[in-house]
């Protein structure tokens, strides 16, 4: 499979066939068919757009909780994992490293919703033993891009 | 009247003979326009769109932070110069000793300068290929040398032959200087063409001012650094720098790697001139050496998409253009339009809004083309082009 097509798309999803074509030398066909490939492998996963929610004001939270597992036998973690990342409110779930198991990204309209979700989901289930949530106050960077205050550096005029 | 008179001859003689044969920078104007226009895309200036990647700024600015804010040796930090000596002969192939073949410039326009001042006598010939990047011939005459330029065409996309060289070689001719990759036409040379090279300086016992600042900006093919060549590191100055592959242009810092003889000669102008190069810029380069390998990489990987880009897309408008495997720039030629670089350029910037160098800028041999440096962003190329085809349109013949 073609890395340059997928590292094109990776920095930008709306490259359009042609321009991926010019960029990589490779043809339209070879782009369309490299591209293809990779979304029934589910190398593409998905295309999404890096959104700035805090110029529009909404109510909108992020969180992150850590949650302590109680492993359970011959499945480990996996089983317990599946039963929290099928809630719609867990954008993001990974098994981790260090002090806690299960890192859990939500998104939510309140911090309300999140620790109802928290309370009523996460908690009850039998192997979480406990949970630690963070609300995020201020987003600095998403997916590599810096959010504000990130100005344009303008070329100084130069002769040579 | 006798006052002003004095006045006047005094003026005329205030500026040495010497500087009074350099000819001021031909598109000087023409980017002081371009510096008026908002709405103008300009391929014009050779320099990464990319910011210095962070973690080499990050360790320039915790330098100053710990108190690195003095002078450092003439000969630029130690540790620097390990660094360096580590990194060409792993990455070029030669062996370089730290504390004798090394010299930290202030990029490499000082070690050109230095390199010259260092080997010419007056009147001591500089033979170099042509198209040519703008400092050559200046610092040649400044160093009271003569300039002789060899042209190349784009029927040997642009590499300069040996015989060429040899064929103006006269009792008179001290050096071969050599910018490959090249600004401004992105022409590389193979191995093979730079040992013939070799043979022509062995043969006629000259030195090579070699420029490898674009070293590491090669597409599909290796650069080979002349002074890996067999018996060439002996007789090769070989300059290069930070400044294109690590996007450090502002930082100002290069090196000049030499026989000791004439780094000790170059040093001894850099003491009384320059002192030493700013220590945060060296600060930034060891962190730069030490692990700026992966963002070369991947900026590299970045400016083979835009080369592709706008290389198909020149060709597309109708100015024909070679592929460049080097460099950031494309050479097109803009024959079909029947103007003059110049004129070309001109126009092109006053209707359009787009910014190119006028080959003429770079010597004879560069009139009928123009450089188009693709260190822009994607959608600017993309946009310049768009603009360009409406221009050829225009003015095709």
């Amino acid at each position: 499979m073609n890395r340059e097509v997928l590292e094109v798309l990776e920095k930008d999803a709306k490259a359009t066939l042609k321009q991926i074509s010019a960029m990589t030398g490779l043809s339209v066909n070879q782009v369309r068919k490299t591209i293809e490939e990779a979304e029934k492998n589910r190398v593409i996963i998905k295309y999404k757009t890096v959104i700035n929610w805090e110029k529009l004001e909404e109510e909108r939270v992020q969180a992150l909780i850590e949650v302590k597992i109680q492993p359970q036998k011959d499945v480990g973690f996996d089983a317990i994992a599946e039963r929290i990342y099928r809630f719609p409110e867990a954008r993001s779930v990974y098994l981790v490293s260090g002090a806690y198991d299960l890192a859990v990204f939500v998104v939510a309209r309140t911090e309300h919703d999140v620790a109802k979700f928290v309370s009523d989901k996460l908690a009850s289930l039998e192997s979480v033993q406990g949970t630690a949530t963070h609300f995020f106050l201020k987003p600095y960077k998403e997916d590599g891009e810096i959010l504000e205050g990130q100005e344009k550096v303008r070329r100084q005029p130069l002769t040579l | 009247m006798s006052a002003r008179r004095s006045v006047r001859r005094s003026k005329r003689e205030i500026i040495s003979r010497r500087v009074g044969r350099v000819s001021p920078s031909g598109i000087r104007k023409f980017f002081d326009l371009l510096s008026t226009m908002d709405d103008a895309i300009s391929l014009g200036v050779g320099e990464p769109d990319f910011v210095t990647p962070w973690h080499i700024s990050e360790a320039g600015i915790s330098g100053i932070e710990k108190g690195y804010t003095m002078y450092t040796s003439n000969w630029g930090m130690p540790e620097l110069r390990q660094e360096l000596a580590r990194n060409l002969a792993a990455r070029c192939g030669v062996e370089y000793d730290p504390d004798r073949e090394l010299l930290i410039t202030v990029g490499v326009s000082e070690g050109l300068d230095l390199a010259m001042r260092a080997v010419l006598n007056p009147r001591d010939e500089v033979i170099s290929p042509e198209p040519t990047y703008v400092s050559y011939e200046s610092c040649t005459v400044l160093a009271e040398g003569v300039f002789v330029p060899v042209s190349t065409v784009v029927e040997n996309q642009f590499r300069v032959k040996a015989a060429d060289i040899e064929e103006r070689v006269t009792s008179r001719t001290k050096a071969i200087l050599l910018g490959y990759p090249n600004n401004p036409t992105g022409a590389v040379m193979e191995r093979a063409d730079l040992e013939e090279i070799a043979d022509v300086a062995r043969r006629h016992d000259l030195l090579v001012i070699s420029d490898e600042i674009y070293d590491q900006l090669v597409y599909g093919i290796k650069h080979t650094c002349f002074a890996s060549l067999p018996g060439m590191k002996e007789r090769t100055i070989f300059l290069g720098g930070f400044s294109k592959a690590y996007a450090m242009t502002g930082w100002r810092i290069g090196y000049a790697a030499a026989p000791a003889e004439i780094i000790e000669a170059m040093t001894k102008i850099h003491q009384y001139t320059i002192m030493c190069v700013p220590i945060m810029a060296q600060m930034a380069a060891i962190e730069a050496l030490k692990s700026g390998e992966a963002a070369v990489r991947e900026m590299v990987a970045d400016y083979d998409r835009r080369r592709r880009v706008m290389v198909k897309g020149l060709n597309a408008i109708g100015l024909s253009c070679f592929e460049p495997k080097g460099a950031f720039y494309a050479f097109p030629s803009i024959k079909v339009t029947g103007l003059s670089s110049q004129d070309f350029a001109e126009k092109l910037l006053v209707e359009e809004r787009v910014a190119v160098v006028p080959g003429s800028a770079f010597g004879d041999s560069g009139e009928g083309y123009v450089r188009c440096c693709y260190a822009t962003a994607l959608d600017d190329i993309r946009e310049a082009l768009r603009r360009m085809r409406r221009f050829v349109q225009r003015h095709r013949l």
